[in-house]
């Protein structure tokens, strides 16, 4: 109890209203990289996404880049990233780490969230007479919307950890504490810097995840049963997957 | 590239060590997974919470879970063991959602036919649900130790040495390629685990080679494990 | 998903994750207090340890060859990290031997030491160490904080001294390490001796490169940094004694202190400030690995 006491303790303490670092401009900072990078990521690998969800095409190739990516350190990415645009340029090489890391997920949930589609559903589409642009927008999105809405808060959360990381290359940012605390030997220091960036963690998790449920369109949800004892494993993943 | 050349015997072990500390994390991740995800898969009361509280640790960033483990574990904020602790705590995330839907994604009608048959409930799941199950367990397997090889990077931050050292050594010293080196490394440990857990599946689960079918789902459920930091 | 079943569970589960940490968090004790490390070596091989820090690697690989040179068998454990880490290492003797700063370990053991001067400082550090630890000769060489400006920003304000800042009419920016900000040689330690006050900027690994460029006006700098000279950096003196002088010192375990004495003074009584800082330069310029350059020093100083 006295470990997180002390935490909460640093925490609220004033003087993390002072010094080079306040607390709330950490945390803006944090959020400020999170939410820009996210931002060129999704502008960059939706589009693909959905281009290779919609036609089919690259998609080996789609897959292939999203398990290699995993295998990259972000940390590592991070350090190189910062060595090559040269140490001036930091928040540049940062968030461009950032951005090369959350591509992969965003890429992935924008393909899969097209692939999850019933055939047949799009199929109607055509016999309707509805164009290529219309089946995209019309269909493919609003029904891929889940998913791509994953791919986005998991690479949101891939970018909150990175950030974390990122305070050893001194770039603020909430884990600035974390690395303080540990040459400084101050515990309550680390725990606190810990705890806040679970915390602003957990509610951009919510809040996606809220996301994720309010964009299923109505037609959609009002379809579907809670729990479904379909014998077809395709079609329960299909469905437990937009569900998470 | 001749730092590269120079310096193969500090890469080569360090490479060494870098495998050594994520080898129990996967092991212990994978043991303990089995138990959780089958409790998850079993009883639908648990599932829910099960699969949360497995979800809410894997949104915590590493730097932070290393300082959080030692007030649950009281193991030491800068040792190898709270590098172990956390990256066994993100595997089982990944394994026990994998081995959840695993265990769901298996035909109803074959388990009944064993349970026709005369199965006990063990045999069954040894026998008929875990091996069906294979697959899909399997690539999350594979998920979570390519994962882990990346992840355990930044146990140099905690003063654990793996290939990560290379990261803070070679921006110290301003040399490009050490961390280039570092990050090729622990891309190419990566594959390789890939590949042996790949081989490994294809030896223990001979009927699964011509099988296709089950990509789909295969890959959302990797996509829903994500990428861990 | 967020139905009132999931709403309960997801309640259910954070409100059993908070109690399982809370109740958890009262059982342990100081985690950067690692307790029991691993159990010693056998008492014929010397373990030598270094922080994770270029410079002190290489001085450490030193002392691990002269050592093995000398007939010793020797186990390196470097990189280890941060004092906390290493130190009851070096209690339980599950370390020998390890390349420390005179000033810098005072502090960590006594932070209110008031000795300053080079002798003073080894005099305190030696009272202030703990049993079972004790300190060789410490070496003439220095790697201490230092406060530098550019030769420029000097020459512009004739700036030779920390004194000659208090009349400056220009914001100063210090940049450092994260932890400078709280050190008492930090901010609050420029503010009470000279009366001086700045803002910091943790610049940390990338420091010397932010002075060169102008985000930050003065930087902490360790006084055996390469790019003191080859950047042109001017230290400002400190007659006030902020700074506790660092000298290069063999911390040991006292239970072999005399076994290693002669092999390693012989070695610190060779190692020069100037020496120290070509160390360095060999390192981050000729990018040499460790080894070479430690293999290389002993045998132009004919300690080999």
């Amino acid at each position: 109890m006295n470990l997180f006491l002390d935490a909460f303790a640093w925490i609220f303490a004033p003087d993390r209203l002072a010094g080079s670092v306040p607390l709330p401009l950490a945390i803006g900072q944090h959020l400020a990289y999170t939410a820009v990078s996210v931002l060129v990521a999704g502008l960059i690998a939706v589009p693909l996404g959905w281009a290779i969800g919609h036609t089919g095409r690259g998609r080996e190739v789609a897959v292939a880049i999203s398990g290699a990516a995993r295998a990259i350190p972000s940390f590592g990415l991070l350090v190189l990233l910062v060595l090559v645009f040269g140490v001036l340029h930091k928040p540049e090489a940062a968030v461009t780490s950032f951005v090369l890391l959350a591509i992969p997920s965003i890429l992935a949930g924008a393909y899969t969230g097209f692939e999850a589609i019933d055939r047949r559903v799009i199929d109607a589409g055509r016999a309707m007479g509805m164009t290529e642009w219309q089946i995209l927008w019309r269909i493919e999105v609003p029904l891929g919307l889940p998913l791509l809405i994953g791919g986005l808060r998991s690479a949101a959360l891939q970018v909150v950890a990175t950030v974390t990381i990122a305070a050893y290359v001194g770039l603020g940012g909430i884990g600035y504490y974390i690395i303080q605390g540990v040459p400084l030997r101050r515990f309550d220091q680390i725990l606190g810097g810990a705890l806040v960036v679970v915390a602003v963690a957990l509610v951009l998790d919510g809040l996606f995840a809220l996301l994720q449920h309010l964009v299923v369109p109505r037609g959609v949800a009002a379809g579907r049963a809670p729990e479904l004892r379909t014998t077809s494993s395709r079609r329960r993943a299909a469905v437990e997957s937009s569900t998470t | 590239m001749s730092w590269v050349l120079d310096n193969l015997d500090l890469i080569g072990s360090l490479a060494l060590e870098h495998l050594r500390q994520c080898l129990l994390p996967l092991v212990l991740g994978f043991v303990i997974s089995i138990p959780l995800g089958w409790v998850a898969y079993r009883f639908r009361l648990t599932r829910g919470v099960i699969l949360t509280i497995v979800g809410l640790l894997y949104t915590i960033p590493s730097l932070a879970l290393f300082a959080i483990l030692p007030t649950v574990f009281g193991v030491g904020f800068l040792s190898e063991t709270n590098l172990v602790i956390a990256l066994t705590v993100y595997a089982v995330a990944i394994l026990a959602r994998s081995v959840a839907d695993a265990l769901g994604s298996v035909d109803p009608e074959v388990r009944q036919a064993a349970v026709a048959i005369g199965y006990g409930p063990w045999r069954r799941f040894w026998g008929v649900e875990f091996p069906l199950a294979g697959p899909v367990v399997l690539a999350g397997l594979r998920v979570a130790a390519v994962s882990t090889v990346a992840l355990a990077t930044v146990g140099i931050l905690i003063g654990v040495d793996n290939l990560g050292y290379l990261f803070t050594n070679g921006l110290q010293r301003r040399i490009v390629p050490e961390v280039l080196a570092g990050t090729l490394a622990v891309m190419l440990i990566a594959l390789l685990v890939d590949v042996l857990l790949v081989l490994a599946g294809r030896a223990l689960m001979p009927w699964t080679r011509r099988r296709r079918a089950a990509r789909a789902p295969l890959e959302r459920m990797a996509l829903r494990a994500g990428g861990a930091v | 998903m967020f139905t009132a079943r999931n709403k309960g569970r997801l309640a259910l589960g954070a409100v059993a994750v908070g109690v399982a940490l809370a109740l958890s968090g009262c059982a342990a004790g100081d985690p950067l207090d690692p307790g029991q490390p691993s159990t010693g070596e056998g008492s014929d091989t010397i373990v030598v340890g270094s922080q994770a820090y270029y410079s002190n690697e290489i001085v450490a690989e030193i002392y691990a060859q002269a050592l093995e040179n000398a007939g010793f068998t020797v186990e390196r454990n470097f990189s280890i990290g941060q004092r906390d880490a290493y130190l009851p290492s070096l209690e339980d003797g599950s370390i020998d031997l390890f390349p420390e700063y005179t000033g810098n370990l005072l502090q960590f053991y006594d932070a209110d030491a008031t000795a300053t001067e080079s002798e003073a400082v080894y005099a305190a550090l030696k009272a202030a160490l703990p049993e079972g630890l004790t300190v060789l000769d410490q070496a003439p060489a220095t790697d201490q904080d230092s406060y530098n400006v550019t030769k420029a920003f000097a020459d512009a304000h004739s700036l030779t001294s920390l004194e000659d800042l208090a009349g400056l009419d220009v914001p100063i920016v210090l940049g450092g390490a994260p932890e400078l900000e709280q050190r008492p040689y930090g901010p609050t330690g420029l503010a009470d001796f000279y009366g001086v006050e700045v803002s910091f900027q943790a610049t940390g690994d990338t420091t010397v490169e932010e002075l060169v460029a102008g985000t930050i006006t003065m930087a902490d700098v360790y006084s055996a940094d390469p790019r003191i000279q080859t950047e042109g950096l001017v230290t400002l003196a400190d007659p006030k004694g902020l700074f506790l002088a660092s000298n290069l010192v063999p911390l040991v375990n006292a239970d072999i202190a005399s076994e290693i004495a002669d092999v390693i003074n012989a070695v610190s009584a060779k190692l020069t400030p100037e020496g120290l800082v070509a160390l360095n330069v060999r390192s981050t310029v000729d990018q040499a690995s460790t080894p070479d350059i430690a293999a290389d020093w002993l045998a132009e100083q004919g300690l080999v």
